[in-house]
C-alpha cells in the first residue's frame, strides 16, 4: 500500500468508524475492530487510551519503586541493619533508581504528553498512532523484563548508573543482573525514542489552524523540548549500553583498562545522556505546573515567551554540564572549571522560571485546590533542589559532597519535590478531563500535606547526613559514625509518604468512582482540552478548532477591561456549556486510525530477543531464542506495513470528499522504512475532518 | 544518639506559628505537625557529632573546600528565604476571597524579567571566580612531599609508602590504616586493581577516584594528631559499605618511629622443634603449647594452608591479592578497617571471611580451630 486515498463519501456513521473487513490486496491481514473489552485495549492506537495506560503502568511501577525505597529506609533506619543482605540491598537500590527514572517519571510524563498534546493543539491523535502503541507495549514489556530478573538469579546490582568496569566485566558483580539491566535499558530506550519522535512530530506538524508555535500551550512546549532531548540523549546511552553488552557477552574490552580500555569513557557517555535526562524528567513537570498556576491564579502565565525560551535554553545548556557528575574523577583543572561555570549558569534560566511562576501568582486570585497546592509545593521544593544544585557546581567543595547523601537529598528535591509534585498536581488537575469525575478535594489536601511533610522529613535530613560523611549506596553504616538519628527521621518520613500514597489510592479507587460526573470545564480553565466533553470522545474534536490566541479557550470566555482586569464575556456560560455538547453531529464522518495487532507483536519479539541474549550469555546455543525474537519483530514489521491502512473502502464513511487530501502511508510498499512524511493537518482549513493521525 | 522516642514532641503552643491563622481542626493539626517538624530539627542539632564529618575540617585542604561551600550555602539559604517568602506572601495576600474576583491580567514585565535574569547571573559569576581559583589551587602539589601510593582493592585499601629519595620505589606496604605526620602535606597517588573506588577522608580532604589504569593525585594534611575516619565513596560492589580506612596523624617523632618500625623486616617465627612440651602428654590433660611454638606452627599453617598465595610477609611470602601482613599487628583494624584487630575478631574472620564481610574475596579455607589459634599466635608476632 503506497498511497491511501480518501474513500468516496457514503454512509452515515456518526462516530469514528473502524469496521474491519476484507480489504483489497492483503486479505489475510485484517485490522481488529473491537472498540471495547480486552482486545480493544490490546490493539488500541488511541492516544488517550495509551496515555492512560502509560501513566497507570508508570504508577504501578511507582509503587514497586516505593516498596524498594521503604526497604532501603528500613535497612538504614538503624546502624548495622539486618533487613537485607549486602547483595539484596544493592539490587534494591539499583532497581529503585532504575525504576523511578526509566519506569516512572519518564513514562508518566510521556503518558501525560500522549494524552494532552493532541488535545492541547487541537489534533485527533498523535502523528504515528501505531508507533505510539508500539512504544507503550515495549515500555511495559521492558519494565516486566527488568523486574523478571528477580526471578532469574537476581536483579541488577551495579547501580542505576552502572559504572564500568564493575558492570562491564562479568564476575565483579554477583548474578547476571547487569545483563538484565543492559538489555532492559536498551528496550526502554527504543520505546522512549519512538515515543519521543511521535510527540515531537505531533507537536510540530499537527497543530490546529492558527496555532503558531508561540500560541502553543506551555505544557506542550515543555514536552516538546523534553522529547527533543530524549531523541538526542537516548542514542548516547544506547551506544554506551551496546559497548557494555559487547564487553560482557563477547569479550570486547571497551571499558577494560587491562586491555587498553577506559572506564572513564563509560562515565562520559553515561552522563552525557544522564544530564539531559534530568531535564527530560523535570521539563514536563515544569510544563504541568505552568498550566496549573495560571488557572488557579486566574491570571495568564507571567512572561510566556520567556518561559518558552528559558525552557529551550535549559534544553541546550543541559548538554554542556555533564562533567559536574564527575568532579571527583580527577579530570584536568580547565575541564573542571569550564563545567563548574556552565553548571552555575544553567541555574539562570531555571531561576527565571521560578521568578516567573511567582509573577504568575502575584496579584492573582489564588484558589488553593489540590493541584494548586502541589504546584506551589513544586516551586518551593524545586527551589531547594535547584539551590543545592548550585552548591554542587562549586567543584572544589563538591569533592566533599559528591557521592554522599547530600547528592541524594539534592536530586530527590528535584525529582520528587519537583517532578513528582508536578505529576501529582497534574493528576488532580486533568483527572476530571480523562475520567469525568473530580478527585475528592478533602482527601487530596490530606494527600498533599502528608506528602509534603513526609517528603521533607525523609529528604531534608539527608543533606545533613551527607555533610556528616555518609556516602551513597552503602547498605550499612557503623554506630561509631553517629548517623543513626537522622537516618531514623528519614525512615519515619518515608513511611509518612507511604501513608499519603495510600490516601491517594483510596481517593482514586474507592471515593472518586462514587462521585457525580462533572462538566467539561470544571476548573474554568484556559486550554483547548477543556473545550471538549469529559472524557473526550475518541475523535477529540468534532470540528478542528481555529486558534486565534494563546489560551484560546480562555479568550472565548473572558476579556480584559481598560485596566487589564478580567471581564466575563456575555456568552461565558454558553461557551462553557457548549464544551459538554461539543460532539460530532449525526451524519458527520470522522476518519480515525484503526487498531492494530502488530505494535504489540513487534515489541514482544524484541523482548524475546533480549531474553535470548541473556540466556546466550550462559550457553551460546541459546542465541537461537534471540533469532526467533528478531524474526517475530521483523515479521510483525512486515505485517505492520502490509496490513490495510484502515477499514475496507466500501464501508468507509465519507467525509470531506474532494476536500480531503491524499493520505500517504508511512510505510512504503517495500516495508521497513518509516518515512516522516506526515500529513500536515495543521494547514488544513478549519472544520476539515481528516483523520487525526496518519498511519505509521 | 538521641532516641527516636523523643521525636514525638508535645505540640501545645500552636498559636505561636502561622500568625493565628490555623483555626479549623485541620489547621490546628497542620500547626502541630509543623511544630513537631521544627522540634525534630532542633533535637537533631543536639545529636552527637558525627565522626566522619566533612564540616569538621582538620586540615588545610578540607578547610579550603569548606571556605567555599559554607558561604555559598548561606547565600543559597538567603535566596531560598527570599523565594519561599515571596511564595508565602502570595499565598496569604492573594488567596481568593470570592469566586468573582477579577485580578488584573499581567502577561509579563520585560524589565522585571531582565532584572531577574541578570541578578542571578551576577550572583553566580561572583561565586564562579573563587571556584575557578580554588580548582587551580587544589591542582598544586608540594615538592618533595611524602608520597603514598594508595591502591583500591575490592574492598580494602593498600598503601605503599615510597622512599624519601625516590618516589618510584616502594619503601614498605601497609593496608587499611595509614600514618601521616601532622602539619605536613602528603601526596596520595590513587589507582585501583579492579573497579573504580573513591578515596575519602572527609576531615582531611574531599574525595578523589581511584581508577584502574589511571593515577590520580590528592593532597591530604592534618593539623592535629589524631585518628581520622575515611571510606570508599564510589559504589564498588557487594561490600562497598565495608571498605573503610583510617588516617592516623602523628607528631613528627611518632611518625618517624612508625616508619622505622614498618621498614623493619617481619618477625621470624621460632623453629617449632625448640618447644619440647608438645611431645609430653599426661592422661586427660592437653598441655597448653607455648605461645612461641603456636606461632611457629602458625607460620607453617600460613605457608601451607593457602594464605601465602595471596598475602605478602617480607621474607616469607609475596602474594599481592590480599593485604600485606608484614606488620599486621601494628594496625588497629583489619579487613577494610571494619574490625578491631583483636584475637576474637580474627578468630571469627579466619573461620569464615565471607560470613563476616559479604562477597569477601578471601575465601573460607575451612581452617580447624587449632589452625586458627596457631595463625592468630603467628599474626600476633607481626608487630
Amino acid at each position: 500500500m503506497a498511497i491511501v486515498l480518501e474513500p468516496p463519501p457514503s454512509t452515515t456513521a456518526p462516530d469514528a468508524d473502524k469496521h474491519a473487513g476484507t480489504p483489497g490486496g492483503t486479505t489475510f491481514l485484517r485490522r481488529p475492530n473491537s472498540s471495547e473489552g480486552f482486545w480493544s485495549w490490546i490493539t488500541t492506537v488511541d492516544h488517550k487510551r495509551l496515555g492512560i495506560m502509560y501513566s497507570a503502568t508508570g504508577f504501578a511501577f511507582f509503587l514497586l519503586g516505593g516498596i524498594e525505597a521503604l526497604l532501603i529506609r528500613l535497612q538504614l533506619a538503624r546502624p548495622n541493619g539486618h533487613i537485607l543482605s549486602a547483595n539484596q540491598y544493592n539490587q534494591v537500590f539499583t532497581m529503585h533508581g532504575t525504576t523511578m527514572v526509566f519506569l516512572v517519571i519518564m513514562p508518566v510524563s510521556v503518558g501525560f504528553a500522549n494524552y494532552l498534546v493532541p488535545l492541547q493543539i487541537g489534533a485527533r491523535d498523535v502523528a504515528f498512532p501505531r508507533l505510539n502503541a508500539f512504544s507503550y507495549w515495549l515500555f511495559l514489556f521492558g519494565g516486566i523484563f527488568l523486574y523478571s530478573s528477580f526471578l532469574f538469579g537476581g536483579a541488577p546490582n551495579g547501580g542505576w548508573f552502572g559504572y564500568a568496569p564493575n558492570t562491564s566485566i562479568p564476575g565483579y558483580l554477583p548474578g547476571r543482573g547487569s545483563d538484565f539491566w543492559v538489555f532492559g535499558l536498551l528496550l526502554l530506550g527504543i520505546a522512549s525514542t519512538a515515543g519521543a519522535v511521535n510527540i515531537v512530530v505531533t507537536a510540530l506538524n499537527m497543530r490546529a489552524p492558527g496555532m503558531t508555535l508561540l500560541k502553543m500551550p506551555i505544557f506542550t512546549w515543555m514536552s516538546l523540548i523534553a522529547q527533543f532531548l530524549t531523541v538526542f540523549a537516548m542514542p548516547v546511552i544506547t551506544v554506551a549500553l551496546f559497548l557494555v553488552m559487547f564487553d560482557r557477552n563477547f569479550g570486547a574490552n571497551f571499558f577494560n583498562p587491562a586491555a587498553g580500555g577506559d572506564p572513564v569513557l563509560w562515565q562520559n557517555l553515561f552522563w552525557l545522556f544522564g544530564h539531559p535526562e534530568v531535564y527530560i524528567l523535570i521539563l514536563p513537570a515544569m510544563g504541568m505546573v505552568s498550566e496549573v498556576l495560571p488557572v488557579f491564579a486566574r491570571k495568564p502565565l507571567f512572561g510566556y515567551p520567556v518561559m518558552v525560551f528559558s525552557g529551550i535554553a535549559i534544553g541546550f545548556m543541559g548538554w554542556g554540564v555533564w562533567i559536574h557528575h564527575m568532579f571527583a574523577v580527577g579530570l584536568g583543572p580547565v575541564a573542571v572549571s569550564a563545567f563548574s561555570v556552565s553548571t552555575m549558569f544553567i541555574a539562570v534560566p531555571t531561576g527565571v522560571k521560578i521568578f516567573n511562576w511567582i509573577g504568575t501568582l502575584w496579584g492573582g486570585s489564588l484558589r488553593l485546590t489540590t493541584p494548586m497546592l502541589f504546584a506551589i509545593g513544586f516551586i518551593v521544593m524545586f527551589t531547594i533542589g535547584g539551590l543545592s544544585g548550585v552548591t554542587h557546581s562549586l567543584s572544589p567543595s563538591d569533592r566533599q559532597q559528591t557521592d554522599t547523601y547530600y547528592v541524594v537529598a539534592h536530586f530527590h528535591y528535584v525529582l520528587f519535590g519537583g517532578s513528582m509534585f508536578g505529576i501529582f498536581g497534574a493528576i488532580y488537575y486533568w483527572f476530571p478531563k480523562a475520567f469525568g469525575r473530580m478527585l475528592n478535594e478533602k482527601l487530596g489536601k490530606v494527600h498533599f500535606w502528608l506528602t509534603f511533610i513526609g517528603f521533607n522529613l525523609t529528604f531534608g535530613p539527608m543533606h545533613i547526613l551527607g555533610l556528616q560523611g555518609m556516602p551513597r549506596r552503602i547498605y550499612t553504616y557503623d554506630k561509631s559514625l553517629h548517623l543513626g538519628f537522622w537516618n531514623m527521621v528519614a525512615t519515619i518520613g518515608a513511611f509518612i509518604i507511604m501513608v499519603s500514597l495510600l490516601v491517594f489510592i483510596y481517593n482514586i479507587f474507592v471515593v472518586t468512582p462514587k462521585t457525580a460526573l462533572v462538566s467539561a470545564d470544571p476548573w474554568d480553565a484556559r486550554t483547548l482540552e477543556w473545550s471538549i466533553p469529559s472524557p473526550p470522545p475518541e475523535y477529540n474534536f468534532a470540528e478542528i478548532p481555529t486558534v486565534h490566541s494563546l489560551d484560546d479557550y480562555w479568550h472565548r470566555k473572558y476579556t480584559e477591561d481598560d485596566e487589564g482586569r478580567l471581564v466575563r464575556l456575555p456568552n461565558y456560560e454558553a461557551v462553557r456549556a457548549s464544551s459538554d455538547t461539543n460532539v460530532a453531529t449525526p451524519g458527520q464522518h470522522i476518519h480515525m486510525p484503526s487498531p492494530s495487532y502488530f505494535p504489540i507483536v513487534c515489541s514482544f519479539g524484541l523482548v524475546v530477543a533480549a531474553y535470548g541474549m541473556i540466556m546466550g550469555h550462559t550457553n551460546g546455543a541459546n542465541y537461537i531464542v534471540s533469532v526467533v525474537g528478531f524474526l517475530i519483530t521483523v515479521g510483525g514489521l512486515y505485517a505492520w506495513g502490509l496490513e490495510p491502512s484502515a477499514e475496507p473502502p466500501e464501508e468507509h464513511g465519507g467525509e470531506g470528499g474532494e476536500n480531503a487530501p491524499p493520505q500517504p502511508a508511512l510505510l512504503g510498499a517495500s516495508g521497513g522504512t518509516m518515512a516522516l512524511d506526515a500529513p500536515e493537518t495543521a494547514e488544513l482549513p478549519p472544520g476539515d475532518t481528516t483523520e487525526g493521525g496518519s498511519e505509521s | 544518639m538521641t532516641p527516636p522516642a523523643r521525636m514525638n514532641p508535645p505540640a501545645r503552643r500552636s498559636t505561636l506559628a502561622q500568625g493565628g491563622r490555623g483555626r479549623t481542626a485541620a489547621g490546628r493539626w497542620t500547626v502541630k505537625a509543623w511544630l513537631a517538624l521544627g522540634l525534630v530539627f532542633v533535637l537533631g542539632g543536639c545529636t552527637k557529632n558525627a565522626s566522619q564529618d566533612s564540616l569538621k575540617a582538620h586540615g588545610s585542604i578540607a578547610r579550603l573546600q569548606n571556605s567555599l561551600f559554607i558561604p555559598v550555602f548561606w547565600i543559597a539559604v538567603g535566596v531560598f528565604v527570599l523565594i519561599g517568602g515571596l511564595v508565602g506572601v502570595c499565598v496569604i495576600k492573594f488567596r481568593a476571597r470570592s469566586d468573582d474576583e477579577a485580578p488584573r491580567q499581567i502577561h509579563g514585565h520585560t524589565k522585571a524579567e531582565i532584572a531577574w535574569t541578570i541578578m542571578p547571573a551576577v550572583l553566580l559569576a561572583s561565586i564562579a571566580i573563587p571556584t575557578v581559583k580554588f580548582v587551580f589551587d587544589l591542582n598544586k602539589f608540594p615538592k618533595n612531599a611524602i608520597t603514598v601510593n594508595v591502591t583500591g582493592h575490592r574492598w580494602w585499601w593498600q598503601m605503599d609508602y615510597t622512599k624519601a629519595d625516590d618516589v618510584n620505589q616502594t619503601d614498605f606496604t601497609t593496608a587499611s590504616e595509614m600514618h601521616i605526620p601532622v602539619k605536613q602535606q602528603v601526596i596520595v597517588t590513587l589507582t585501583s586493581v579492579d573497579v573504580i573506588h573513591n578515596f575519602w577522608v572527609p576531615e582531611l580532604a574531599g574525595k578523589l577516584y581511584a581508577i584502574p589504569g589511571r593515577h590520580n593525585k590528592l593532597v591530604i594534611e592534618a593539623d592535629t594528631p589524631g585518628t581520622y575516619y575515611g571510606q570508599c565513596a564510589e559504589f564498588c560492589g557487594t561490600s562497598h559499605s565495608n571498605m573503610r580506612l583510617r588516617v592516623i596523624a602523628d607528631t613528627p617523632e611518632d611518625y618517624a618511629a612508625w616508619v622505622t618500625s614498618q621498614e623493619a623486616p617481619a618477625a621470624q617465627p621460632v623453629a617449632a622443634s625448640t618447644s619440647p612440651d608438645t611431645t609430653t602428654t599426661l592422661p586427660g590433660v592437653t598441655p597448653a603449647p607455648s605461645q612461641a611454638s603456636l606461632a611457629a606452627t602458625g607460620a607453617n599453617v600460613f605457608k601451607s594452608a593457602g594464605c601465602a598465595g595471596c598475602h605478602a610477609i617480607t621474607g616469607i611470602s609475596d602474594g599481592v591479592v590480599g593485604p600485606n601482613l608484614t606488620h599486621f599487628k601494628s594496625r588497629s583494624v583489619f579487613a577494610g578497617a571494619i574490625f578491631q584487630n583483636d584475637d576474637n575478631n580474627l578468630r571469627l574472620w579466619l573461620a569464615n571471611p565471607p560470613a563476616q564481610k559479604p562477597g569477601s574475596v578471601m575465601p573460607n579455607l575451612h581452617l580447624t580451630s587449632d589452625q586458627i589459634n596457631q595463625l592468630i599466635a603467628y599474626l600476633d608476632t607481626l608487630r
